[in-house]
């Protein structure tokens, strides 16, 4: 592969990462739930779509597998496994009480997109290729995003999307840094997301019917006293 | 063969339960599964004593002495849960309400298939796959805990899973860098001895950016303070036979991967692992033995008395050479805590309620529960001649011949106040004066399959207190040695 084509895979690359974070930083701050799905779904296309431009790039059929497989495990069926598990309704809500309002949210998440930058810097040498240099920082943007969501977010299909952001995180990263995982392991791990979806889908369900709430970062009956 | 037969094993079982049949028929394929894996795992534990260790599968299962133990302890925890499950949810579980056929198989369907994510972790050779089983142990028993299907169970199984599924995947991008780092030395054997082998020329940064993330991510999921708000929850609304494998042994192989990190950190050179480890181990145990003084309830009480006891494992881990403790340790404390909540399970199924405040003078209403409760208190807080106490004294010695007179000093301080406080609590329920002696029902009788547990589970506690068999001792010896390098 030439010279130029690199150079433009990689911008390629970069527009993929770009449009990766924003959809991060929007489970962050997105009230309506179904919007919410909608924007994992986009993610996960990212992702084998990032996945898929490494196994051109780097010339791995691995890399290309890997990518069906997302799309597979996480663009269809995560989505179908939610419609099925939690109750319709939920789909339609609006979380309104949040911990914290969407300007100050959206100011977190920006600092921790610059937090992930350097941390993620201080991981690499200077041989590091240059696809590491922007999946490694965007992955690890999408963890902490995710990782934070969990934290501030109280509707519990919001706490979901954002592991599940988290875990789409981590593969973003490991496209780039750990694109050659032994194929069972690779599979194992994709297929670990539905599985997610499905048992907290099935949870969420179940508290539905028998809490009447969903809110379930305002769930406290358990604690110490 | 014979270490694919331990996950085949259970999952048969799961799938014959989830045939179609009667309640009273639910809990049998469990039960012959559960004793075909315990004697297999002895096997595996006695050829592993004896320096033989197994692989299969083509190198995909790898058993040493440390893996040994922990399956060793799995089966026995699992054998004896699920002879006590048989009594337990034919007595109607905490609300003493029969659960319908179909609940009842669901219950042992998800028990096998948790069974088996648990044997896998120590079984599977390669890091991705002991990932997967580990964030599986969760994602399996999530319905498990659910399982009385009161709003507060559904709570605690809420944070228990979301709060552990976001440790795993943090300590999944850990694992991710740790390859990483196996990849930049040219390797790409990414088992336990493969690290080992590659340590020396790993680069630093992402092998301990990768370490941080596993102990961070997997140390919520052992239930290392501060991560462990959401385990007395769990642990405390789960009915007894699962919180028995949840604090027994599910917290120790989340702990086991962390304990083998350990050895391939001093191989890089980054010995500042060990002191982490001290910190956090001793940090959990001061955060269990002050949380311990205030708990009002009783299962509630053993969930913290598990975060003291990671604290204990993780912090003798920390001692230089510290192994055989640690081995010791992780095997008192599975057989201690799965006999405390056998207990906790037969005081709730005879007096409904899980209130300290609400239960006095136990011991004349109610007198061999009142006594399997005593026995397994002292047991847990570490009064001679129990194993825990055999084992705090191994790690205690270990410190003090590693010179770290400090650490070993603050581990006995908030040893002692959660001995002293657990027992307060135990011996107002034991003993106390009953205020309304006259008037209460008689108590109803515990099942028979539930007094058996506690018999069975409480003899490994006092004899391996009294007399550690050659065979178990050079166990435990060369799984330390795993631990400490």
């Amino acid at each position: 592969m030439n010279e130029t084509t690199l150079t433009w895979l990689h911008h390629l690359d970069a527009t993929l990462g770009g449009l990766f974070l924003l959809t991060a930083i929007g489970v962050v701050a997105t009230r309506q739930m179904l919007a919410l799905v909608r924007l994992f779904v986009g993610q996960a296309l990212l992702l084998a779509a990032s996945a898929a431009l490494l196994a051109v790039a780097l010339d791995s059929p691995h890399l290309g597998a890997v990518a069906l497989i997302t799309l597979l495990a996480k663009a269809l069926l995560v989505p179908r496994l939610l419609a099925r598990s939690v109750p319709r309704v939920l789909y339609g809500r609006r979380e309104i009480v949040q911990v914290l309002n969407i300007p100050s949210a959206l100011l977190i998440a920006i600092a921790l997109v610059v937090f992930a930058y350097f941390f993620a810097r201080s991981l690499y040498g200077p041989g590091a290729g240059s696809f590491v240099r922007i999946n490694l920082p965007v992955g690890v943007a999408g963890v902490l995003l995710g990782a934070y969501t969990v934290t501030v977010r109280r509707e519990a299909l919001a706490q979901l999307m954002g592991l599940l952001t988290m875990e789409n995180g981590v593969f973003f990263a490991a496209a780039a840094i750990a694109s050659d995982l032994p194929f069972i392991a690779e599979i194992a791990a994709a297929f670990d997301l539905p599985i997610v979806a499905l048992v907290i889908g099935l949870l969420t369900r179940r508290i539905h019917e028998r809490v009447g709430n969903t809110s379930v970062g305002l769930l406290t009956a358990l604690r110490e006293r | 063969m014979a270490l694919a037969l331990l996950l085949l094993i259970p999952l048969l079982a799961a799938v014959l339960t989830a045939l179609p049949m009667e309640r009273r028929a639910a809990p049998w394929p469990t039960l012959v599964g559960c004793a075909v894996v315990l004697g297999l795992a002895i096997r595996v534990a006695w050829l592993a004593s004896r320096g033989v260790e197994l692989s299969g599968l083509g190198g995909a299962f790898a058993v040493d002495a440390l893996s040994a133990l922990l399956v060793a302890l799995i089966a026995l925890v699992g054998a004896t849960a699920a002879l006590f499950s048989w009594g337990y949810l034919a007595a109607g579980g905490a609300h003493r309400v029969l659960a319908s056929a179909s609940r009842t198989r669901l219950y042992y369907v998800l028990f096998n298939l948790f069974l088996a994510s648990l044997l896998a972790v120590p079984l599977l050779s390669n890091l991705a796959l002991v990932w997967v089983a580990v964030a599986l142990t969760t994602l399996l028993s999530a319905f498990l805990v659910a399982h009385e299907d009161t709003p507060e169970a559904l709570e605690a199984a809420w944070k228990y899973v979301i709060l552990t599924t976001v440790g795993a995947v943090l300590a999944l991008l850990g694992i991710v860098l740790l390859y990483w780092s196996l990849r930049q030395t040219g390797g790409t054997d990414f088992t336990w001895p493969g690290l080992a082998r590659a340590a020396g020329r790993m680069p630093h940064a992402p092998l301990w950016a990768g370490f941080l993330l596993i102990l961070i991510g997997f140390g919520t999921k052992a239930g290392l303070a501060p991560m462990h708000t959401w385990l007395p929850d769990a642990h405390g609304q789960a009915p007894a036979p699962i919180c028995a494998l949840l604090s027994g042994v599910e917290t120790s192989t989340a702990l086991y991967v962390i304990l083998r990190l350990a050895p391939i950190l001093d191989g890089a050179g980054l010995p500042r692992a060990r002191t982490w480890m001290l910190g956090f181990g001793i940090g959990s145990v001061a955060v269990a033995a002050l949380l311990l003084i205030r708990v009002r309830d009783y299962k509630r009480m053993f969930a913290y008395s598990t975060v003291e006891h990671m604290g204990i494992i993780l912090a003798a881990a920390g001692f230089a050479g510290g192994g055989f403790g640690v081995a010791f340790q992780i095997a008192a404390h599975a057989l201690a805590k799965s006999l405390c909540f056998y207990a906790a399970g037969a005081v709730l199924l005879t007096t409904g309620t899980q209130q300290i405040a609400d239960l006095r003078g136990l011991l004349r209403s109610a007198p061999a529960v009142a006594l399997g409760l005593l026995t397994a208190t002292l047991a847990v807080a570490g009064a001679p001649p129990f194993a825990v106490f055999m084992s705090e004294l191994a790690v205690f010695k270990q410190g003090l011949a590693g010179a770290r007179y400090g650490a070993v000093a603050l581990l006995a301080l908030f040893v002692v106040i959660a001995f002293c406080a657990m027992l307060r609590h135990v011996q107002r329920i034991v003993f106390g004066a009953d205020p309304a002696t006259d008037e209460t029902p008689p108590m109803p009788r515990i099942p028979r399959a539930c007094l058996t547990t506690l018999v069975v589970a409480a003899l490994p506690v006092l004899v391996l207190g009294l007399y550690l068999p050659p065979f178990l001792r050079d166990l435990l010896s060369a799984a330390g040695r795993a631990i400490s390098g």
